[in-house]
């Protein structure tokens, strides 16, 4: 799958849902709960969940891949870990930020 | 994968409603002036009914020329459901300046007393502002909206043009979403939390902190129109957590208190911005809010708002420390974003050192830098035309604006240098320095001073304690008591019409 900046994906498993908000060039495979994303708005095949791969993906939270440096936004919450290629991305830490709004 | 690999956040205005919806649905989003609310998933709705209503009239663009409040959330996200630009509007523009924008490609969203004016100048059609919301909850969403792409147009906004003639500001949805989606933690407010929101709809600020506090979940009360008294009021009966204020509301807020310090126990931060803020006015509310957590935002349109902060730790620390550095950050706008660079040069395009003065770039995701008919900007920095320097711990300081720098025989003046000294005189209330037109020197350094209440200090007094406190050629060569100056009503001083002023009162 092509992961295009802008591009949203849906979890074959859960609810979740995924936008892509910096992407990498190339054929790569954005994975949930151990299940292949699909793009959003097609119907998920539903499939089972990877018991390994279970934990949940939540709502507004930035996940990235360091090192191909791809980051995607939960744009939907829902049970499964993303991956990409395989290896889990990690949730982004929320850098403090004093408000000004 | 097509020809985009832009290495950029890219979300749609859209997406952040509809998260915010997802989130908690029945949290209340808005309060308007008349007590109204809206919960997220109210908006939502409301916003895909307006965006099938915009869409069934035609047109390019939607104007708006209403009031502050639930008819203003609802007609922008109305506009990105109806995928058109949003372009809210100043209802003090002068028929000649609406009608340059106004074609038969806009339809409007208005007031009563505006609709009328906006018919004459040939709109496509009118929406009453005051039916907007009703009509909204009613309507069905259009179903057959293509994705929003985060390059189409968000929002045109007009710049204040305090310097030169207002120009349109063009921010597509991916410069807003950047800035949202960079800064803001989605969902951390609590359900309690609320912020006051007192700048005009047609100010970037105004759009800003609508998408950013949605985007926390944070409930946005609406203050139509400004007033001190009204502002007080609605901090204590709203509970308000948040405030967002320019200058000179808040020079006002503090006016009213007098010495007695602001009961307002709900409230935690104010967030100040826009144009400079006195260091007077700034102390007081310091004293005045003596619990509240105050922040610095620099920004412009162009930038899709904050670029820079001085955040609360700043502000405590400049207030206690030895250091005469940190303590001169009290009058800085604070560091950038995370995303965003700031770059200063000196008049060859290089970079300057610390502490040296030169002329501001911007460069993230978030700026825009384009205006409607000259394209994009043409390098990955905006210059800003603001003037300011870096100290060595990074903290920005603003000049002022690069056109408004006096050339006094060769010699370059930041007016914020002279005003700030001026300002300290126990008798001067508010002043401006201009250059005004003069034979021997270029130009020469004027300034318009405003007293406090009941004072007497002659202009001869003012010159002797500023000649006291800067070099000769930095004293102005005329003062000029004045009654009041002249702002914009998001506080920006129009130097052009003190200047007109000054220049007339020597002849």
């Amino acid at each position: 799958m092509e992961l295009t900046a802008g591009s949203r994906w849906k979890s074959a498993v859960s609810e979740t849902e995924v936008v892509v908000v910096r992407p990498v060039a190339g054929d790569h495979t954005l994975g949930c709960g151990g299940a292949v994303m699909v793009p959003a708005g097609t119907d998920a095949p539903g499939d089972e969940i990877d018991p390994n791969l279970a934990g949940p993906t939540l709502l507004g939270k930035r996940y990235e891949d360091e090192a191909s440096g791809l980051e995607v936004l939960c744009s939907k919450g829902g049970e499964g870990t993303l991956t990409f290629d395989g290896s889990a991305l990690v949730l982004k830490s929320a850098k403090p930020l004093p408000s000004s709004d | 994968m097509p020809a985009d690999h832009r290495d950029e956040h890219l979300m749609n205005l859209e997406l952040l409603l509809t998260m915010a919806a997802s989130f908690d649905e029945s949290r209340l989003a808005l309060t308007g002036a008349d007590g109204r609310s809206l919960t997220t998933g109210q908006l939502l709705a409301a916003a895909g009914g307006a965006g099938a209503l915009l869409r069934h009239e035609g047109g390019a663009r939607v104007v708006y020329l209403g009031p502050n409040g639930l008819p203003f959330a609802v007609a922008l996200f109305g506009s990105v459901a109806a995928r058109l630009p949003f372009v809210p509007l100043n209802y003090r523009l002068a028929d000649t300046q609406l009608g340059a924008i106004v074609t038969h490609d806009e339809l409007a969203v208005a007031s009563t007393e505006q609709a009328e004016r906006l018919g004459r100048l040939g709109a496509r059609s009118v929406i009453d502002a005051a039916d907007l919301v009703d009509d909204a909850v009613d309507t069905q969403p259009w179903l057959g909206a293509p994705p929003v792409d985060p390059d189409d147009v968000a929002l045109l906004l007009h710049t204040s043009g305090t310097t030169a003639a207002p120009k349109a500001a063009v921010l597509r949805h991916r410069h807003l979403a950047a800035y949202v989606i960079g800064t803001v933690e989605f969902g951390s407010a609590g359900p309690e939390e609320a912020a006051l929101l007192s700048v005009p709809p047609y100010h970037i600020a105004g759009v800003m902190n609508l998408l950013s506090n949605l985007y926390m979940g944070r409930r946005v009360v609406y203050l139509d129109a400004f007033d001190p008294r009204r502002w007080l009021e609605l901090v204590r009966q709203q509970s308000i957590t948040h405030a967002m204020v320019v200058p000179t509301m808040l020079a006002r807020i503090v006016a009213v208190l007098g010495d007695v310090p602001a009961e307002t126990p709900s409230l935690r931060t104010i967030s100040y911005g826009g144009a400079n803020m006195p260091a007077s006015v700034i102390d007081k509310a310091l004293h005045l809010f003596p619990h509240v957590a105050f922040a610095n935002a620099y920004g412009l349109t162009e930038t899709s708002s904050t670029v820079a902060v001085l955040g609360p730790e700043d502000h405590r620390l400049a207030l206690t420390s030895d250091d005469p550095v940190v303590q001169a950050r009290l009058g800085s706008v604070g560091r950038p974003l995370p995303g965003v660079e700031i770059e200063i040069r000196d008049d060859q395009g290089r970079p300057c050192a610390a502490g040296v003065s030169g002329d501001i770039y911007v460069r993230g995701e978030q700026v825009a830098g384009e205006y409607v008919g000259t394209g994009g900007a043409s390098e990955s920095w905006f210059a800003t035309r603001d003037r300011g320097h870096v100290d060595e711990g990074g903290y920005v300081f603003v000049e002022g604006r690069a056109d408004d720098t006096i050339i006094r025989g060769g010699e370059n003046i930041a007016p914020a240098e002279i005003e700030e000294v001026l300002l300290t005189h126990g008798e001067v209330a508010d002043c401006a320095v201009v250059g005004i037109e003069d034979l021997e020197w270029g130009q020469r350094i004027a300034a318009a001073v405003v007293l406090v209440p009941g004072a007497a200090s002659a202009p001869e007094d003012i010159r002797s304690f500023a000649r006291e406190r800067l070099r000769g050629s930095k004293t102005p060569d005329l003062v000029v008591v004045v009654d009041e100056l002249p702002y914009t009503d998001t506080g920006k001083l129009l130097r052009k019409v003190v200047r007109h002023q000054l220049s007339r009162s020597t002849v």
